[in-house]
């Protein structure tokens, strides 16, 4: 688990419970409320893990085996501004696989790591559908389609100053 | 009656900028005093042309592509106002006057009968295209509810989702099963990278889902349905949502559906959370009840012992979004269309190197040549046509030379390829087809649950031989090596995943075996994409000594004064092909 040790405010841990009691501390709801979680906190720490296993009486190693098994759970926070470039088959044979060595390039960081000043990360994703706009790069929820290599250092840049 | 102007709002168009194109002519509505109307739809099929308007006036329907704010004032300008067709944007005409009326021609749309055609989130809209109908004929006794399956089974219909088997049947088994309670799942985790038919399908027409859903209910005497849609598609879960919430107000679900004896069901929608192995109908029904998505042994099978342990019938989007339709129109009408062991319509995800990218749906038994060439306008660029990847992850490639091939589940499987869900990945001669298979090595192990051991090492291996190849250190025994591992994992891994995780290995070494020698033995990629066997150097005759690719060559490996012949270093350059996309005099070689 992540080495880094949070403490989980009052206020937290009431929006945990909040999240599990709206599905009746349901077993076979368990990626929802960690869908529910995530949104909250940006991402799954072993704390926030912990209350959903105190709450629901699912055991934590179960809930550990969940958030770890499907990739659009992390227990690593992303950036302020999460880029995604997306590594589905339209976009890979179009150079996404430039594309996204541009961004670790630029902002010296790998793919599924965050910047020391919490701003970026990147990670690659898993297709999006939107395949006629391929090589496509999400930063948020904003979409850039058709991204060439040298686009890359624009998109950064929009970024920067918020 | 007021001229109207449609927007495509599905996620590619939204992607592209259509909301912006939106709130433009909705300003631009205000200020022309209402004199036309505004309306919104989804994803007709032209993802290449995104953002597209329609406008319907008394010259009848127009589109125009590539629309944005600003073309959307010209078009209210010119159209609206001055009553004249903006041809340079137009795509395609009612008239079959514009330029990409092609793209249409030879499509018949039975799944997407309504994408792009109807406003997917009004009920109305839908049920003014028949829409219900055929559950209005159930109820109503026309249509007995025992003649269901006896139809979809005479119709011929086979499961959309890749696997191919007779959606009759499945649901026959689920009803001889008794239970007190039986569930319909409906697989909306369309996982297949280069893959977005049912993503579409969902945005465009949710409401053909739901109507199929229930009468796949009707037929098994299921009380609950599920639709399992994967959490990358934000826009179809909010759609679906919608639509059932309406289809519950109109008595289309709920407790009594429309008098019909005994009969109530419901519909909700559960997220994934990202896995691709939950496209397996058994791991699929782990994830609903909410733990990891491991898929077990069948047999039983899920008609007999599925969510719950309860008998469930699983299918696919494009699979139930046909059945309102075989129903209404009657299964012959279905079974006119395909070939003699493929029945009916196919939808394709047209993608990669291809002009005209976006969702098409053909009559089984049509060429791949006349999919790639005519609706797809042929490779983008003019470069030459080398493969088509069929059936994603599981699929594998078909070569140019087979592309006389007609796409039917029978032949596209003795290809080596699948049929799929319908993701067509069109690759071009600058496709380095090892570095394809790779890829999909790449997904396969990445996605690969770990229950079976073959699986989970099995695909690294190969993964790890590959990456050898591409990078210029390969054996000649690599190959053999990776068919001996290929027909390991397909007998010892217990899901689809595993068993046809090699298809993508398996099709390049049968069609490209002289692009996998070329990398192995003569160290060099035909295609020009496995960068560390790439030399670049400059042509002497071109080079006009402009210092722009020494100027841009991050590691000072381009020498040469002003006007004078510039030369790379071959050992420090680092392959990384900057110099060949600066230099504008195509003074720079690759090979």
């Amino acid at each position: 688990m992540s080495s880094i040790k949070i403490e989980l405010r009052q206020e937290d841990v009431n929006k945990i419970r909040e999240i599990c009691d709206s599905f009746n501390n349901d077993h076979q709801e368990l990626i929802n409320i960690l869908h529910k979680c995530q949104q909250h906190f940006g991402y799954l720490p072993a704390e926030v893990q912990e209350v959903v296993s105190d709450c629901s009486g699912i055991p934590v190693a179960k809930i550990y085996g969940v958030v770890t098994f499907y990739s659009f759970f992390t227990m690593t926070p992303r950036g302020k501004h999460p880029i995604s470039i997306c590594m589905g088959t339209a976009c890979y044979v179009r150079g996404a696989e430039k594309v996204l060595d541009e961004f670790v390039k630029e902002l010296g960081i790998k793919a599924g790591e965050t910047s020391p000043d919490g701003k970026f990360s990147i990670s690659s994703l898993r297709c999006v559908g939107a395949c006629g706009l391929a090589p496509l790069v999400l930063v948020g929820d904003k979409t850039y389609g058709r991204v060439a290599p040298d686009d890359v250092k624009n998109i950064i840049k929009e970024y920067e100053e918020l | 009656m007021k001229p109207k102007i449609v927007v495509g709002l599905g996620s590619c168009g939204i992607a592209a900028g259509a909301s912006k194109v939106y709130n433009a002519l909705e300003g631009l509505m205000e200020d022309n005093g209402k004199s036309f109307t505004l309306g919104r739809t989804s994803c007709v099929g032209m993802c290449y042309r995104e953002p597209l308007v329609e406008v319907i006036d008394e010259n009848g329907s127009n589109v125009y592509g590539d629309v944005d704010e600003e073309r959307a004032g010209e078009i209210v300008k010119r159209h609206l106002i001055n009553k004249e067709i903006v041809e340079e944007w137009l795509v395609v005409s009612e008239k079959g006057e514009a330029s990409e009326d092609a793209f249409f021609e030879g499509q018949v749309k039975i799944a997407l009968r309504n994408c792009g055609h109807i406003d997917p989130e009004s009920i109305d809209d839908y049920i003014g295209k028949d829409g219900y109908s055929a559950l209005r004929k159930i109820a109503s006794g026309e249509i007995g509810r025992e003649q269901i399956i006896p139809m979809v089974i005479e119709s011929g219909l086979r499961g959309r989702g890749g696997g191919g088997f007779p959606t009759g049947l499945k649901w026959k088994f689920a009803l001889a099963n008794e239970s007190d309670r039986k569930y319909i799942i409906c697989n909306a985790d369309e996982g297949d990278p280069g893959a977005f038919m049912d993503r579409s399908l969902l945005e465009g027409d949710p409401h053909s889902v739901l109507e199929g859903m229930i009468i796949a209910a009707l037929a098994i005497n299921a009380v609950e349905g599920v639709i399992y849609c994967r959490a990358e598609y934000p826009l179809a879960i909010k759609r679906l949502n919608i639509a059932i919430d309406q289809a519950r107000r109109a008595g289309f679900l709920g407790s009594n559906i429309l008098g019909i004896e005994n009969f109530s069901f419901d519909i909700y929608v559960k997220e994934g959370a990202g896995a691709f192995v939950c496209g397996e109908e058994t791991a699929l029904i782990a994830s609903v009840e909410g733990k990891r998505g491991m898929p077990y042994k069948k047999p039983p099978f899920p008609a007999e012992s599925g969510l719950w342990r309860r008998p469930t019938s699983i299918n696919n989007v494009e699979t139930f979004a046909n059945i309102p339709w075989i129903i209404d129109r009657g299964p012959s009408s279905y079974a006119a269309f395909g070939t003699e062991k493929s029945r009916g319509t196919k939808v394709f995800a047209l993608t990669g190197k291809i002009k005209h990218g976006g969702l098409v749906e053909v009559p089984m038994g049509i060429t791949l040549k006349d999919v790639v060439f005519k609706m797809g306008g042929g490779i983008q660029n003019n470069k030459e046509f080398k493969a088509v990847q069929m059936g994603g992850p599981s699929g594998g490639c078909i070569p140019a030379s087979l592309s006389d091939t007609i796409i039917d589940f029978d032949s596209v499987t003795k290809t080596g390829a699948i049929m799929g869900s319908g993701g067509m990945v069109v690759m071009d001669e600058t496709t380095c087809m090892v570095d394809v298979a790779k890829f999909f090595l790449d997904f396969t192990y990445k996605e690969s649950c770990g229950k079976c051991t073959f699986c989970r090492i099995g695909t690294k291996r190969m993964l790890e031989i590959l990456t050898r190849i591409c990078d210029g250190e390969g054996h000649e025994e690599d190959l053999e090596q990776l068919e001996d591992l290929a027909g390991q994992i397909r007998d010892s891994s217990l899901c689809g995943l595993g068993q046809t995780a090699p298809n993508p290995v398996l099709t390049t070494l049968r069609y490209f075996r002289d692009e996998c020698m070329a990398h192995i033995t003569d160290k060099r990629c035909p295609a020009g994409v496995c960068t560390k066997l790439l030399t670049y150097e400059v042509i002497p005759e071109n080079c006009t000594g402009c210092t722009v690719c020494a100027k841009n060559c991050p590691v000072d490996a381009i020498s040469g004064e002003r006007k004078e012949l510039h030369l790379i270093d071959q050992g420090l350059c680092t392959r990384c092909g900057i110099c060949f996309t600066k230099c504008t005099f195509d003074a720079i070689k690759k090979y």
